[in-house]
């Protein structure tokens, strides 16, 4: 809430309470949204990873990826129908970026979805941290038609049209997005983002909302951070089983009754020891799906401190009208109580003339109602955004407890999947060993 | 218990072997054993073989069993003889003693027996490590034909590990209980007089004193002077071989182990920390705070998990491995003796043959004494190496089928966890499902 210290004509109102009818009437609307999103129109695919060569910017050769975006209507198909042929192009992850870019420029108030990591990070041991590797390409490939979907399914972004072209116009769709002059926006905006100013009257809601940001970002981290120790640390206990095999294989050359069941069970430690490769790459997917909200945090919190910034301007100009009418005032009445250079300069050189004060008068007068002018817009601006925002942040809300939900059910799934084969393959073992 | 007809005393190097037939060579006789247990009626001496089984409810079952598994049956000693036993020891019930001088850890050694070289049917004693050695030392003496089983290691690092320790205790105690189980188990060493003293004389040290002093000059006894070996039948030779490679194949498996028991701890450690970034998180959160502390508790549980199958392989698992590595040395060295006895009979036959030759008198006492010593540890051992074989099969089979079952239980514990934590986060989808329907 704004307040701009005493003066109450310039008060600024905030709709701090939502009471909760309200909130749910917002997302019963949201809902409804979604079913007008253009997902309901039309089915996207990243389908494909091919690599390239070509010149970039500075002219030198370079090796990058293009991923296959397909799309196709998503009327059903009837039986015995073939399915249309979906129109298809090429992009790189640049110009994900890209997009990405425009959209957070365009839509401050709206939790933007991220796009996978650029390289690999919170890399276990055996895992690549090349951008060429297949593992990391295919990660990729599916974190990107995860974005593409998570915008064609927001109320908001599925109806912009530059998001529309991304998806059905290769060539020309560079040259689109530059025209929108969103670039000279993205400057003054990045520059904001990492000031530092102070607003006065800081809204409870977003400190509140930016704190847990905060808190996501840096859990997220640790989790993934020690999950990785921990993907390395239970490779190499399945590993080193290995080895029993090898001797226990050594070992049945010398016996005669034991060596069948001795050989047998040297098998199977093998098939235990290889079981690890494909247990820890089912969980990367579970790390990516963390991963999509510690970068979904960064988008809150962008958020937030574009509400700061919003915050701030709208302060400044009322502080800003304030100031004006106070020396609206003085002129008026004669009295000095705010220093202003007029007023010293008048009192060292003698009182100005009538025209002067006239003049100087109408001129404050005309800056007032400008300032107040300014002021109205930006307070419009100021609650536009913040009922846009809590609004989305209602939907984030919802979705991020969804999906984590389903996440971590995903992960107890894998867990019970593992033991499931550990039980197998060490019953196997003792069927083995009861032969000896 | 069962009550048999008093057995005479199974002695060896008292007769021409020719002329007994020898308890253990039985053993091939019993290959061809039905099921049933009924003994052939071609032993002569009469005396029943008796080989050596834990009384196990296994082999009872596979004594019953009258047409599954007739192949393992026919091959395993232990479908015999295990009512037929008749001495029963056990060692319990560890207690710490602290006197002035010192502080040590006695045993219970309790009997029972229907023998008559026994004056009572029971017997209850405590003994400490130290008398377990005097024992082996003894036995080691008196039969050093035979194979005597080993004791646990005798010495341990005063600063690296804890003497005192319930785990150390524990896994010394099961360890002294085998080595008493497997004397009493077998056919010769279980009638040594040095084993009744030990089963049944209330104060020991009387007698341990004198034992020191004989130690030295009975074990000289044994020392062949130099003499080489010519030819070691091609079975003693292949014992040799076959126990350095076995041995060989032990300390890798053990090796194995112990890195897989140091991946696990290390393991463990990521496991545990990752357990508690969950809980953190959930308390920044509301509708995901019970799946994620939920998440956070099975971690935990799993930790625990695992912490018990370490505990397990390190008190049950590794110390039976490093007992047959102790096994293995001592059967080494009566190899060496029996070699060393025929080496002592070749010289001192080769020095007869010359003399012969030249004033022709008979055949010197002497070497027939050594010839009939060769013979019979050659006879003894080759019967101690089959129950041996077979005894290392059965422990074996033990082990790794216990080793493979504290696997599969940790896993089990592990996914029970999970699955209850899936059936908590499903509960509460379908709540909050008809309760956003309401």
């Amino acid at each position: 809430m704004a307040d701009c210290g005493s003066n109450e004509e310039v008060a600024v109102i905030f709709n701090t309470d939502i009471t909760s009818t309200e909130s749910e009437n917002n997302l019963i609307n949201t809902m409804v949204e979604i079913g007008a999103t253009l997902l309901r129109k039309m089915e996207i695919n990243v389908t494909e990873a091919e690599k390239r060569t070509g010149k970039n910017t500075v002219n030198m050769q370079e090796t990058y990826t293009v991923y296959l975006i397909e799309t196709r209507s998503a009327e059903t198909v009837p039986e015995g129908g073939t399915p249309t042929t979906p129109d298809t192009l090429w992009r790189r992850y640049s110009e994900f970026e890209l997009l990405r870019t425009y959209l957070l420029v365009t839509y401050p108030y709206i939790i933007i979805p991220p796009l996978p990591e650029k390289r690999a990070e919170f890399v276990w041991h055996k895992m690549s941290a090349d951008n060429l590797d297949p593992d990391f390409v295919e990660r990729r490939r599916v974190g990107l038609e995860n974005f593409l979907l998570r915008v064609a399914s927001h109320p908001v972004l599925s109806n912009d049209k530059i998001f529309f072209l991304f998806l059905t116009e290769e060539k020309e769709w560079r040259e689109v997005v530059l025209e929108t002059g969103f670039q000279d926006k993205v400057d003054s905006r990045l520059k904001s983002l990492s000031a530092m100013f102070r607003v006065k009257n800081p809204d409870k809601r977003f400190t509140a909302l930016k704190h847990y940001s905060d808190e996501l970002n840096s859990v997220i981290s640790q989790l993934l951070r020690v999950r990785a120790k921990v993907a390395d640390r239970l490779y190499g206990v399945y590993k080193v089983h290995g080895n029993y095999g090898r001797v226990f294989s050594e070992w049945s050359a010398i016996e005669k009754e034991m060596g069948d069941g001795l050989q047998s069970a040297g098998h199977h430690m093998d098939t235990f020891a290889a079981s690890i490769d494909d247990i820890l790459e089912e969980e990367e997917h579970y790390a990516d799906q963390l991963k999509e909200y510690l970068f979904y945090a960064e988008a809150v919190r962008s958020v937030c401190r574009k509400h700061e910034l919003i915050q701030y301007e709208l302060e400044m100009v009322a502080q800003d009208l304030v100031s004006k009418k106070q020396q609206k005032e003085e002129l008026a009445t004669g009295t000095v109580r705010v220093f202003s250079l007029k007023g010293m300069t008048s009192k060292l050189f003698g009182q100005e003339s009538q025209e002067q004060r006239e003049s100087r008068l109408a001129a404050l007068e005309q800056s007032t109602r400008e300032g107040e002018e300014t002021l109205k817009e930006r307070n419009t601006e100021c609650q536009e955004f913040v009922r846009t925002a809590w609004e989305d942040i209602g939907r984030f809300k919802e979705q991020k407890d969804r999906d984590l939900r389903e996440a971590l059910i995903s992960y107890a799934i894998m867990q019970i999947s593992m033991c499931k084969k550990g039980i197998q393959v060490w019953s196997n073992a003792k069927e083995c060993f009861n032969k000896m | 218990m069962s009550v048999g007809a008093p057995r005479s005393l199974a002695s060896s190097g008292q007769k021409p072997i020719a002329e007994i037939l020898h308890p253990l060579s039985a053993a091939e006789e019993q290959l061809s054993v039905t099921v049933g247990g009924d003994k052939e009626a071609g032993l002569t001496n009469g005396t029943p073989v008796e080989t050596s089984s834990p009384a196990s409810t296994s082999s009872l079952l596979n004594r019953l069993q009258l047409d599954d598994d007739l192949e393992a049956d026919i091959r395993d000693p232990y479908a015999e003889a295990a009512e037929t036993r008749d001495l029963f020891v056990t060692v319990d019930d560890p207690k710490k003693h602290v006197s002035t001088m010192e502080t040590y850890i006695t045993y219970r050694v309790s009997t029972k027996t229907s023998r008559v070289e026994f004056d009572l049917p029971e017997y209850c004693v405590r003994r400490r490590y130290q008398d377990f050695d005097w024992l082996r030392i003894k036995l080691e003496d008196s039969q050093p034909t035979h194979l005597i089983p080993p004791l646990p290691e005798k010495f341990v690092m005063k600063g690296v590990v804890d003497r005192f320790s319930e785990d150390f205790v524990e896994t010394r105690m099961k360890a002294l209980d085998k080595f008493l189980k497997r004397v009493a188990d077998h056919p010769v060493l279980s009638f040594n007089p040095h084993l009744n003293t030990f089963l049944t004389t209330k104060d020991l040290n009387k007698r341990q004193g004198l034992a020191l002093l004989s130690k030295v000059g009975e074990s000289v006894k044994h020392v062949a002077g130099g003499y080489k070996l010519r030819a070691r039948p091609a079975e003693f030779g292949a014992m040799g071989e076959y126990l350095d490679t076995f041995n060989q194949k032990l300390g890798t498996i053990d090796r194995i182990a112990q890195r897989i028991l140091k991946e696990q701890s290390e393991y463990l450690t990521e496991l545990r920390e990752y357990g508690t970034v969950y809980s953190s998180w959930a308390g920044s959160e509301d509708e995901l705070r019970r799946p994620l502390e939920g998440v956070g508790g099975c971690v935990t549980t799993c930790c625990g998990a695992l912490e018990d199958l370490g505990d397990g392989m390190s008190q049950d698992i590794l110390p039976v491995l490093r007992e047959y590595v102790l096994y293995i040395e001592s059967m080494k060295s009566v190899l060496r003796k029996r070699d060393q006895s025929q080496a002592e009979y070749e010289g001192r036959l080769e020095a007869a043959v010359l003399r012969k030759q030249e004033d022709r008198t008979p055949m010197p006492l002497e070497v027939e004494k050594c010839q009939d010593k060769v013979e019979c540890f050659n006879a003894d051992l080759k019967a101690d190496w089959e129950r041996w074989q077979s005894n290392k099969r059965h422990d074996f089979k033990q082990l790794l089928t216990g080793m493979a079952d504290k696997n599969i239980n940790h896993y089990e514990k592990c996914q029970a966890a999970w699955e209850s934590l899936i059936t908590l986060l499903q509960d509460k989808q379908t709540e909050d499902k008809t309760s956003e329907t309401n």
